[in-house]
């Protein structure tokens, strides 16, 4: 694994980019601003000592507690947490990328948080970017195709939202 | 397809214009392994594009995996690939004990060994047979299933199912083998070497089975890294890579002193070539044929594996260790480990809050990546050679929609 000198080429390559870290981690993970997602992950692809060429997955995290008692004595504030995991088959290294999204653009219920997308970076993004729009509701601006890819094209809502609720009916089939 | 203009008048097919037409494949199709559906514009017989529809299957095991503890979504991993369910077991398995940093007994590592190599085998068995099924011969599938059958009667006898087992999980095994099963194991691998020879000579050098996936769908080395893809479909293209060798240490130390060979071709040369059939001279690096021959020599490495595994295991006299306790808290944290399953590389990612169950599941499908490139290798085919590089992905669509 890469130590803090990793960590270092990197702010020198994309300045402003890394906004925290945790190298004491089992798996040890970057977070980057959401901003600079596409620059860093362009630059851990072509320039960076271990080329990581390979997407493994993409995920998101939603930290969200429905349950009022329990979000009272929560640590955190509630967000979205994407998580990038990379491979290399060049030197068969992984790297975690971590970014942080608000759970709706603008506190507006509905309105998807945008992130770039890294589909120019990585091809196979487009399906896994195409799973977290569909599954948790993230809206990857500069993707191509951006459509639900598991869930029916008209399914309503992100299940893998916390506060996500299961539709009672669904075309005159029983939810429950 | 522009027509070509030619002055003899007797040829009369140069003249015949071709419409574009859709044409809509599934979702229930004998060749496309389970429920997939593909709409495909074609140009007469020529493929211009071909558009997977995916998600029939998908019961959002992740939303499920929230709602239990780590343990008890081990039988949800069963019904992802439900042909290698114990690998499915064994990934989501180790992926909880690196974060709980938990190591399991020597005995229960080398039954691990034993019983994921074993699984490997069954599942390319079927990959083998089906694809056989999908090329227009039926008779390799049913030798393949005689074999297997009998891999699935000895997961049975080890823990009364035969295709989801729950078997491997969380700190070893659910149960012990049961007295003489090695024995049975092993007179199964010796019934079953020799007969490899006639799978080679009912398809890999099969003359129509050549013509059928030599030089077909081929696969570039880089574009199957862009596209995530792994398993037998990325050494296919050439890449050496088997996490059994490269993963991570807590994976690759269950396979500390195993001997085996990565079957990947390497200077043109597949390891221990002089055994097996040569490659045909039509055959290019990275086509059907190649994905096909990859998943043949990963059958007789674990029969090998099995072999190593059951000597070492049954040279172990300590006692195989009690599985962690059905609702054992995790630490908080998160891990993600990925695990050489038969179809390609299936990652678990675990985020926990502290307690016993998970704040998040996620599983990374090896046959999602891997059908993602199915437009690219379609470009430009037969509608004949659809089913043929369907089948050579070797997809199964439990762990595609998942």
């Amino acid at each position: 694994m890469r130590g803090p000198g990793f960590l270092d080429t990197l702010q020198a390559a994309c300045p402003g980019a890394v906004i925290g870290s945790s190298l004491e981690s089992i798996d040890p993970w970057i977070e980057v601003a959401p901003e600079k997602l596409v620059e860093v992950c362009q630059w851990l692809k072509k320039s960076s000592e271990s080329r990581f060429d390979s997407l493994e997955c993409i995920t998101a995290v939603d930290w969200f507690e429905p349950d009022a008692k329990k979000a009272a004595k929560v640590s955190w504030k509630p967000h979205l947490e994407m998580v990038y995991h990379l491979w290399s088959t060049v030197s068969r290294m992984s790297l975690v990328l971590k970014t942080q999204l608000p759970r709706w653009q603008g506190d507006v219920a509905g309105q998807l948080p945008d992130l770039p997308s890294v589909v120019g970076v990585w091809r196979t993004a487009d399906w896994h970017e195409r799973e977290v729009y569909d599954l948790s509701g993230v809206n990857f601006t500069g993707h191509p195709d951006l459509r639900r890819i598991l869930c029916p094209e008209d399914w309503e809502g992100y299940p893998l939202r916390k506060d996500y609720q299961m539709p009672l009916e669904y075309h005159g089939i029983r939810g429950r | 397809m522009t027509p070509v203009v030619d002055d003899d008048p007797r040829i009369i097919e140069f003249d015949v214009r071709t419409d574009e037409m859709l044409v809509n494949m599934g979702p229930q199709h004998p060749s496309t392994h389970g429920v997939l559906r593909l709409v495909l514009r074609t140009d007469g017989e020529i493929v211009s594009q071909v558009e997977p529809h995916i998600g029939y299957l998908h019961r959002c095991a992740e939303k499920i995996g929230e709602n239990l503890t780590a343990r008890q979504w081990i039988p949800y991993t069963d019904r992802m690939d439900y042909l290698a369910a114990m690998n499915m077991n064994l990934g989501w398995a180790l992926t909880v004990e690196k974060l709980m940093r938990h190591q399991v007994s020597e005995k229960a590592r080398h039954l691990r060994v034993l019983i994921a190599e074993l699984n490997r085998i069954a599942s390319h068995l079927v990959g083998m047979g089906a694809y056989g099924l999908d090329l227009g011969t039926f008779s390799p599938f049913l030798y393949a299933f005689r074999e297997r059958e009998k891999i699935l009667d000895l997961f049975e006898e080890a823990c009364g199912a035969r295709l989801t087992y729950s078997y491997l999980t969380v700190g070893g095994a659910t149960a012990d083998l049961p007295p003489g099963w090695l024995q049975r194991c092993e007179a199964f691998l010796d019934q079953f070497l020799p007969v490899i020879e006639e799978y080679h000579t009912l398809l890999t050098t099969n003359a129509i089975f050549v013509k059928r996936t030599a030089g077909i769908g081929v696969l570039s080395r880089e574009m199957a890294i862009d596209y995530g893809c792994s398993g037998p479909v990325l050494r296919g293209s050439g890449v050496d890579q088997d996490l059994r060798r490269d993963g991570e240490a807590i994976y690759t130390g269950m396979y500390d002193g195993y001997a085996f060979e990565v079957a990947v071709q390497k200077h043109g040369r597949y390891p221990r070539d002089h055994v097996y059939p040569a490659v045909p001279h039509d055959a290019v690096l990275g086509d059907c044929w190649h994905r096909f021959f990859v998943r043949m020599l990963e059958v007789m490495q674990s029969v090998d594996l099995v072999r190593q595994a059951i000597d070492r295991y049954a040279a172990c006299r300590e006692p195989l260790g009690e599985p962690l306790k059905l609702a054992e808290k995790i630490p908080a944290g998160d891990v993600y480990l990925e695990t050489e399953c038969p179809k390609g590389q299936t990652g678990f990612y675990l985020v926990s809050d502290g307690s016993a169950i998970p704040w998040r599941v996620r599983a990374r499908s090896s046959c999602f990546s891997n059908l993602s490139v199915l437009h690219e290798l379609c470009r430009g085919c037969l509608i004949a050679d659809v089913p043929a590089i369907v089948g050579s992905l070797d997809v199964v669509m439990g762990e595609i929609d998942r």
